[in-house]
């Protein structure tokens, strides 16, 4: 017979392996599910998984979703390896995709070389006030920042739709509730021929990067490590876990509010009260999927986009409802936890106990 | 203000917090066990489709709260044995469990958009009910607006008198200790867990079946989130948890109040109160670093594991 039985330390080919194992349990356990739904299971997974990469449009829609995924899974890695619970990626993305509008909608008659720098800048600087409002309540009043940054994320919302029906709506759009169409020179610039992958995916990249060099190479980075692995080990050393809250908590604010500015100003052109489809909930997956690591995360982005996508395609082809995609999300984070009780714990031999 | 218009701002803020109470009440008693369980609003969507797919399949409002009450129980099972028998982090698994109810809510639920059923009539008591004013705003409800309270009075009962109380309690300020003295305290927190559960079952589908009724995606629009707010304020104590909870149901209906005044602010904005009044009301009670300590159970996050146990 078997028995589970402790591990002396964490298993690191474990902590490797399972997403992997627990995309592949998600992805038999879908495959159950279509077929329980009589929807042909190799077909749904054809169109989930391998139709959003069968073409160079496909792809670069994939991109265009992984950028915002990216840029908030990154982080809202940095916080939660900080033990900032931050929940509130979506709603500082939200915020970003506003402030930024705000300032894109100064430009709407301008073709001044400043207009996209400014609109990022505006986006990056609401993201990060949104998050400084939370992390202000923490560190300052001990809130709970759980609850504190999702009680934000509707005020964000709630924001947004007010903005697109009152002083940020096209006063040419009928009534429509969305702002006026940016001016071109406010917009980010295409990088591909075909398809429409923007700047904002290069930023994702490019934050990642630097947040993995912060991480692995920076005095800040090991702080934030021991903070996270060890509290009491980091006061006694000195450190100032404020200062580590604040930094972890604005640069998730700057890089949501990024992921926001850059999903108006690129693909989407416009304010509109659908700017996310929940991807700052997503992030959420995409941090833990890439065990919290920058360059796990770009990974994790790129499957959890390829998902969105094929959510996209199933519906299309196959009459799937969208709502597969948030479900696929949650099974997989469940499997994810599950598998990961196999870092501390294995599966040995059962041996009678020595008397 | 007028007399009339009291009697319904007050008729529906008990309304609005009833679905709050349910929650609130069964995360109370899980989170004296010591597990905190962020999935409540999963759990709540969960509850509010299938309680209204029950009912419109059966036509009957009974079999909705059953069905409900069940699929909360077996979303918080999923929740169950991965914290309790994996050891997993509960922030994280409570999250995973509001995206994937949130997601299998929609899901299952696109069949129904926009069908109505007749939900629960109001029960006005006898005699109670024509007194002026008071009569309206407390005894002319819903079941299910007496059931919570009676819940309520149940659960504080249980809590604070009896033996069953004691070792809730102790389960979740020393759960080694607990376990010392044979408690088994993986077992109650299962059932603790469960209890939250139906309870959030329960409360989604107060929503489907009575407040609206219908089945919309997303219709608790966080007010499973509040609920757990709303724990904290009150300090784990039953009785805080109903008037807290009917307070949040007053302020969640401010707006109707202020357009019915004759102000005009845009309802977008006015939609943010109840978020808004949760952080407010978070800080003044949180900003007390020591009384938040001294109040929470001991061992409210942490994993125990009987494995350990020598």
């Amino acid at each position: 017979m078997i028995q589970v039985q402790a591990r002396t330390e964490p298993s690191t080919l474990m902590t490797f392996a399972s997403p992997f194992l627990a995309i592949v349990l998600t992805l038999i356990f879908g495959s159950l599910l279509f077929t329980a739904l009589d929807k042909d299971p190799l077909q749904a997974l054809h169109v989930l998984l391998i139709l959003p990469l069968s073409d160079a449009y496909n792809i670069s829609e994939m991109l265009v979703k992984m950028g915002p995924l990216l840029l908030c899974a990154v982080g809202l890695a940095l916080c939660y390896r900080a033990n900032m619970w931050n929940i509130g990626a979506e709603g500082q993305l939200l915020a970003g995709a506003l402030g930024g509008s705000a300032v894109a909608l100064m430009f709407i008659d301008s073709n001044s070389a400043l207009a996209m720098p400014l609109t990022l800048l505006g986006g990056i600087l609401s993201g990060m006030a949104w998050a400084g409002i939370a992390t202000f309540l923490k560190v300052k009043f001990n809130s709970n920042l759980i609850l504190t940054t999702i009680m934000l994320n509707y005020i964000a919302l709630y924001l947004l739709i007010w903005a697109v029906h009152g002083p940020l709506r096209d006063p040419e759009g009928f009534g429509f509730p969305e702002s006026a169409l940016f001016s071109d020179a406010t917009l980010l610039p295409v990088l591909s021929d075909s398809g429409r992958v923007h700047l904002g995916v290069a930023f994702a990249i490019v934050s990642a990067l630097f947040a993995w060099f912060l991480l692995s190479k920076t005095h800040l980075g090991f702080k934030i490590r021991v903070y996270g692995a060890d509290e009491p080990a980091a006061i006694y050393a000195g450190y100032n876990s404020k200062a580590i809250s604040w930094f972890v908590m604005l640069f998730a604010g700057a890089l949501a509010g990024l992921a926001g500015v850059s999903e108006v100003a690129g693909p989407i052109g416009q304010l509109t009260p659908n700017v996310s489809p929940g991807y700052g909930y997503s992030a959420i997956i995409v941090a833990y999927l890439g065990r919290l690591h920058p360059a796990g995360a770009i990974v994790a982005a790129i499957f959890l986009a390829i998902l969105y996508m094929g959510g996209d395609l199933a519906q299309i082809e196959m009459g799937i409802p969208i709502a597969v995609v948030g479900m696929f999300q949650g099974i997989l984070l469940f499997f994810l936890l599950a598998c990961d009780f196999f870092i501390r714990y294995r599966i040995v031999p059962y041996r009678e106990k020595m008397a | 203000m007028d007399i009339d218009l009291i009697t319904q701002v007050l008729f529906a803020a008990i309304k609005t917090g009833t679905p709050l109470l349910f929650i609130a009440l069964g995360e109370a008693i899980c989170e004296k066990t010591g597990v905190l369980n962020l999935g409540q609003e999963g759990m709540m969507l969960m509850g509010a489709v299938v309680g209204f797919m029950a009912a419109y399949g059966t036509g009957n409002a009974g079999f909705g709260l059953l069905g409900a009450m069940i699929i909360g129980m077996v979303m918080s099972l999923i929740f169950g044995f991965l914290v309790l028998h994996l050891g997993a982090n509960q922030v994280a698994t409570g999250l995973a469990l509001t995206i994937f109810g949130t997601g299998l809510s929609a899901f299952i639920g696109s069949g129904v958009v926009g069908q109505t059923i007749t939900g629960f009539q109001p029960l006005s008591i006898p005699v109670l009910s024509d007194i002026p004013v008071l009569g309206k705003v407390l005894f002319s409800h819903d079941v299910m607006v007496y059931l919570a309270v009676l819940l309520a009075i149940i659960i504080a009962f249980v809590a604070n008198k009896t033996r069953l109380g004691l070792t809730i309690k102790a389960v979740g300020e020393n759960p080694n200790a607990a376990n010392a003295i044979g408690i088994k305290v993986l077992r109650v927190r299962y059932l603790a867990v469960m209890f939250g559960g139906a309870m959030a079952g329960l409360g989604g589908a107060y929503m489907s079946l009575v407040y609206t009724p219908m089945w919309v995606e997303n219709m608790t629009a966080g007010r499973g989130w509040i609920a757990l707010a709303l724990v904290v304020f009150a300090s784990w104590r039953i009785g805080n948890i109903v008037l807290g909870a009917y307070l949040f149901g007053l302020a969640s209906i401010m707006h109707l109040v202020l357009q019915g005044m004759g102000w005009s602010i845009s309802p977008n904005l006015l939609a943010m109160l109840p978020y808004v009044a949760t952080i407010i009301v978070m800080v003044i009670i949180s900003a007390d670093k020591y009384k938040e300590k001294l109040l929470a159970p001991r061992s409210l996050g942490k994993p125990f594991d009987p494995r350990q146990m020598a």
